[in-house]
């Protein structure tokens, strides 16, 4: 289809094009490769100018001395444990609350999914005070339970599972099996669940995500250090520690790398889904 | 697919009629007991929340004193006479806005360039989309680093150009663009990927058509692409904007001094919610600061979905 070649403006400006990307993707890597390089560099070498990008005399001093002056290994377990619970438990909250949705009518169906996408604008931000007085009356301040119940659900997998059940599993499947003399928790849990491992995954790698970065919350109210999680066990070290550099960036790239693994192997299916999420909203 | 069916099913209209009531009973059974955690899980976190957040703004409490009398509208005049209210507001305004702007500007002609480019547009979508994975806080340790003022990246590479050394988390004017690039460096890689897809959902033969009646490539963008893609562009609009009023973490984590002191932190709308109410435990006027951010979204959100229903017309 191509009529004319390409003028010589034409060629200028995707050259041009090129080194913005090119430029832009070294901006987007350079703080992760910094932090990485300065996580094994020894104390001389970090206050140093002008700054030099490899370390020169390589250690891993920074890791260790991590681990020695705060619980990190603690911190890293109980952001695992967490975020596998959280991850855990919006997958199953939301094929409940999706497939009801998507495949039954019942009276106030509508005005119950009305109201879980609704409350979904409203920021978290903006009751967590109520929220913490109504855990502090139950005694749930400073444990793991209170820690991680704002991640138990999100409005947002209700959605995507309602929308994946509805369009993607015909009614037809699920009446077969009725006739069959299936009960309807055989039909959740033999027909609609295994046809919904696309939704899953998504919602599995947004609620881990979600969960692993939760910040604001764990920071209210996790009082004891040992409930801490790696995002608030890091901010308080580097509030006691905050010009030690070497060992900041040694935590940081503790925290980082779990996910920076789970993104490189699920690299198609993380940004398919992100991809999702903008199609269907 | 389904397993061995069960023996014929015994017929007879009055039997189908009571067993299709029975069925229907058991499934109206099913959709309630399938609902009832996620709605108990749901109530107790977000909906009675909320309501209590609401009905606590209209009074005083400071936690600690049995007193709690109800003063009305109260806490809501005070707040607009309150100097690190209004402070907070000015800065989650110009945060947001800029934020949303410059990641959209940025994504979007990225987006548009890449969308056709193969192997090309997969490795740079991955490059891109990396900070959106890492989590927050650290990597705002990071960028606390690369802002450092004596030995940081940021500043040696400035003293390239003959650029002074930029004091960019201390002073407070100063730290707010700072959040702002580092936000815009987290974000963009979202929209960028959300662009392609819109982009890539235009087929082929409406930008083929258009050139061969001649159009350049900016009318075609402007008179092809844009409009297609205006469901796309609104819908990251929205969630930017959304998202962008809740800036706390990076907040936090670079501008706090030592000991998590807040002395020179830059003052935004959750970091000013979060004193009030647990610092200072003003538990009613905290609450009324959150309405204020709650009306502020919500307030965005129906402005956005405004334009989306006119641009529909």
């Amino acid at each position: 289809m191509r009529r004319k070649r390409k003028s010589i403006g034409a060629r200028l400006l995707t050259g041009l094009a090129h080194a913005i990307l090119l430029l832009g993707g070294i901006f987007m890597v350079l703080p992760m490769l910094w932090m990485l390089a300065t996580s094994f560099k020894p104390a001389p070498e970090i206050a140093v100018w002008p700054p030099v990008l490899l370390p020169q005399a390589p250690t891993l001093a920074n890791y260790s001395g991590v681990f020695e002056t705060a619980p990190f290994g603690r911190f890293f377990a109980n952001s695992v444990g967490m975020s596998l619970v959280a991850t855990l438990s919006v997958m199953v909250t939301s094929l409940l609350a999706g497939a009801v949705f998507a495949k039954y009518r019942f009276p106030g169906r509508t005005a119950l999914f009305g109201l879980i996408i609704a409350t979904a604008i409203v920021p978290f931000e903006s009751y967590m005070i109520p929220l913490y007085l109504q855990l502090n009356a139950i005694g749930w301040i400073n444990t793991y339970q209170g820690i991680v119940l704002p991640t138990l659900f999100m409005s947002f997998g209700i959605f995507l599972m309602r929308q994946h059940v509805a369009s993607a599993i015909p009614t037809d499947y699920l009446e077969a099996a009725r006739i069959d003399g299936a009960s309807e928790w055989w039909i959740l849990i033999r027909v609609i669940a295994p046809l919904s491992v696309s939704a899953f995954s998504a919602i599995g790698i947004f609620a881990f995500i979600q969960a692993w970065a939760a910040f604001i919350w764990p920071l209210l109210i996790a009082n004891d250090q040992l409930l801490f999680n790696m995002e608030v066990g890091l901010t308080a070290f580097q509030f006691k520690f905050s010009t030690d550099f070497g060992k900041l960036m040694a935590g940081s790239v503790i925290s980082t790398l779990p996910m920076l693994i789970v993104f490189l192997i699920l690299r198609r299916r993380i940004i398919e889904s992100v991809a999702l999420t903008g199609i269907k909203g | 697919m389904l397993e061995q069916s069960v023996p014929a099913v015994r017929s007879g209209p009055l039997f189908a009629r009571w067993s299709r009531i029975r069925r229907n009973r058991q499934a109206l059974l099913f959709c309630y007991i399938a609902l009832a955690p996620v709605l108990a899980l749901f109530f107790y976190v977000r909906v009675i929340p909320i309501i209590e957040s609401v009905a606590l703004s209209f009074y005083r409490w400071d936690l600690i004193r049995p007193l709690k009398p109800f003063i009305g509208l109260r806490n809501y005049t005070d707040l607009l006479g309150d100097e690190n209210f209004r402070l907070a507001l000015e800065n989650t305004l110009i945060y947001s806005v800029a934020t949303v702007v410059v990641s959209t500007l940025l994504a979007l002609p990225l987006a548009v360039f890449l969308a056709r480019r193969g192997w090309v547009a997969a490795v740079y979508q991955t490059i891109y989309f990396l900070p959106v994975i890492t989590p927050l806080v650290p990597m705002a340790i990071a960028w606390r680093w690369i802002y450092d003022y004596t030995y940081g990246l940021l500043n040696y590479a400035l003293s390239f150009f003959g650029i002074p050394a930029v004091p960019w988390l201390t002073s407070p004017d100063i730290a707010l663009w700072a959040i702002i690039i580092m936000s815009v460096w987290k974000g963009l890689g979202y929209n960028l990927i959300l662009f392609l897809v819109g982009i890539r959902n235009i087929p082929e033969s409406y930008l083929e058509a258009a050139s061969l009646d001649g159009a350049s490539p900016w009318q075609r963008f402007r008179h092809v692409t844009l409009p297609l893609l205006k469901p796309i562009l609104l819908y990251v609009l929205v969630t930017a904007t959304i998202n962008s009023f809740n800036v706390f973490t990076q907040v936090y984590v670079m501008t706090l001094g030592s000991q998590a002191s807040p002395g020179q932190a830059l003052r935004v709308l959750v970091f000013d919610i979060w004193q009030n109410g647990f610092q200072f435990h003003k538990m009613g006027y905290g609450s009324a600061e959150a309405m204020m951010l709650t009306f502020l979204v919500l307030g965005f959100t129906l402005i956005q979905f405004r334009l989306v229903r006119s641009q529909e017309e």
